[in-house]
């Protein structure tokens, strides 16, 4: 049936037909979202009454003042500066794997897996590890470190530090196959003509990959910022966010859900965009400066 | 001297790789355990200690059965099907158009495309909500389909890279024989597009079958739990039947276990891909 239109007839009907329904998602699911969203942040609705009232900026004021709300950037605090020890480990493991290395590919495969398994596995696993008389007692034990035992995930002053461990040992392994993906299109002669300069691993380190792989670096140290504030699976699954180990998405989600304040809800997340916005341009910026 | 120092560092490199896998694998591997102990064993004996039988799977069926994992297994195959087709499907056709032709609103759509991933799906759900209600699919198993559909800017990304490798001359030649775009589309495309179909297939039905947050608040009846859901349930009554828990988290991590191993050298080449 297209055979016998022109091509140019043909271009105007596929070019219709095929971006309808993508763009058409796109502005249903991603763009009309966010713009109701700033919409409800001005109004006290509670999402189902017909009628709502546009409260101004009381919404935010709210955020900004009252300590309920504004404690959960502390706990944001606990995964960001977790993402970071595990984006060290992640450079040094695929640094080490990038050279030669015996069962290099089980190494690569038994590090990453973590990184696919499903979320509700994985609090399980961790409630189970961290439990009293549970995995990581009874390991110190083992090893003769028995009296740090404690409640991992009962006292408040670490719980935090024990769910951002679980989000350490889940997300390592992304990171470790992204930079071992960047490290990899270096170029081979650039190492064999530093060999024979005399540089040895920790020279190569530093002046090739550090420098070659410095976008994706930064990329990462975005993604970890952004992922710090928008951390949810982990201490919803585990603790739903008791004993102080809420976050800003938990927040949200029980405030929009459980409480009915639409309103408010929105209003955080219309907080939480702009954070990741901000920061997101700011490594575009960052990257760009530096080509 | 210089052969001391370099068994030193050897010694350090294997030293960290094998306390890295150690660390990667305990957590599992006592589940594993503990998921092939009686009750009593699991109560007598340590998380660090090996089950007496290893061929005890009556917590799997007690998990299986009682938690209606077949179920699970069922909608989140449903599921996963539907949106992966699809998500393929849409994907290409836009990168396709988006690659080969020029036209007005070109740009504006690579634009909306691209500012799109920087709005995480997390910020805006509560007022996605309204609207997946707004189109009555709560509770269905086409609102996660849809959101998984609509969301998927990262499958667009990878098919307009892919595109670009394959010469434009194929099309130009199948258009001396009287090819349609359509025709072009489907015969010459589609086929060629197989291992960026197969690295996005990989990515994304990873993602699907391991999320919680979506069909947690989109699908609360029990009859549409997905496996994640099923999971999740056994909070509740087993809260003291570890055993059985542990052989409810292992069934959902065989399967991903086996589609890890047998297509290993696919997932890591998306990874990479999708970085270059």
């Amino acid at each position: 049936m297209f055979r016998n239109l022109s091509y140019k007839s043909q271009r105007i009907i596929i070019i219709i037909a095929f971006s309808l329904i993508p763009v058409a998602l796109l502005f249903t699911l991603a763009y009309l979202p966010v713009f109701n969203m700033f919409r409800y942040s001005f109004t006290d609705w509670n999402g189902y009454s017909k009628q709502f009232d546009y409260v101004g900026f009381e919404n935010y004021k709210t955020i900004f003042t009252d300590p309920k709300y504004f404690s959960v950037f502390k706990v944001s605090l606990y995964y960001f500066v977790g993402s970071f020890l595990q984006m060290g480990l992640a450079l040094y493991f695929a640094t080490i794997l990038s050279f030669k290395v015996r069962f290099k590919n089980f190494f690569k495969g038994v590090l990453f897996f973590p990184y696919l398994l499903n979320g509700v596995a994985i609090g399980f696993i961790f409630l189970f590890f961290f439990r009293p008389d549970g995995t990581l007692d009874t390991l110190l034990q083992a090893i003769g470190l028995g009296h740090l035992s404690q409640g991992w995930l009962l006292n408040p002053n670490i719980i935090n530090v024990s769910l951002a461990g679980a989000s350490l040992w889940r997300y390592m392994g992304f990171n470790l196959i992204i930079f071992l993906g960047a490290i990899s299109s270096i170029g081979k002669d650039v190492y064999e003509a530093s060999d024979i300069d005399g540089a040895n691993r920790w020279h190569q380190f530093r002046h090739i990959i550090l420098p070659s792989i410095k976008n994706i670096i930064q990329l990462n140290m975005i993604l970890a910022i952004s992922g710090a504030i928008s951390a949810f699976d982990i201490p919803y699954i585990m603790t739903g966010g008791s004993n102080g180990s809420n976050t800003f998405v938990i927040q949200t989600v029980d405030v929009a859900f459980k409480y009915g304040k639409l309103g408010m809800a929105s209003a955080m997340a219309v907080v939480l965009l702009i954070i990741v916005i901000i920061v997101t341009l700011l490594q575009k910026i960052l990257i760009k400066g530096e080509k | 001297m210089y052969q001391l120092k370099y068994r030193t560092a050897s010694i350090f490199k294997y030293f960290t790789l094998i306390l890295g896998a150690f660390m990667a694998l305990v957590p599992i591997v006592v589940v594993l355990f503990a998921s092939l102990k009686t009750g009593t064993e699991y109560n007598s004996t340590s998380p660090l200690s090996p089950p007496a039988d290893w061929l005890n799977f009556a917590n799997y069926t007690k998990a299986f059965v009682n938690g209606k994992m077949l179920l699970g297994f069922a909608n989140t195959i449903f599921i996963l099907i539907i949106s992966i087709v699809g998500a393929t499907l849409t994907g290409s056709m836009i990168a396709y158009i988006l690659n080969r032709f020029k036209f007005r609103g070109k740009k504006l759509i690579m634009g909306a495309f691209l500012l799109a991933t920087l709005i995480p799906s997390v910020t805006t759900q509560v007022s996605t909500y309204r609207i997946i209600n707004a189109f009555d699919l709560v509770n269905t198993h086409f609102a996660p389909i849809l959101l998984y559909l609509g969301t998927d800017i990262i499958a667009v990304y990878i098919f307009l890279q892919f595109l670009d490798s394959i010469s434009e001359s194929l099309d130009e030649s199948a258009m001396l024989d009287g090819a349609s775009y359509i025709t072009i589309y489907f015969k010459i495309i589609l086929p060629l597009l197989i291992p960026a179909i197969v690295t996005v297939v990989i990515i994304k039905g990873v993602s699907i079958y391991n999320d919680f947050y979506t069909p947690f608040l989109y699908m609360p009846s029990d009859h549409l739990q997905v496996i994640s859901t099923a999971l999740f349930k056994f909070k509740g009554p087993y809260g003291s039947q570890w055993e059985v828990i542990c052989a409810a988290i292992m069934i959902t991590i065989i399967p991903i276990t086996l589609v890890f191993v047998s297509l290993q050298k696919y997932i890591y080449n998306g990874f990479e891909g999708s970085v270059k």
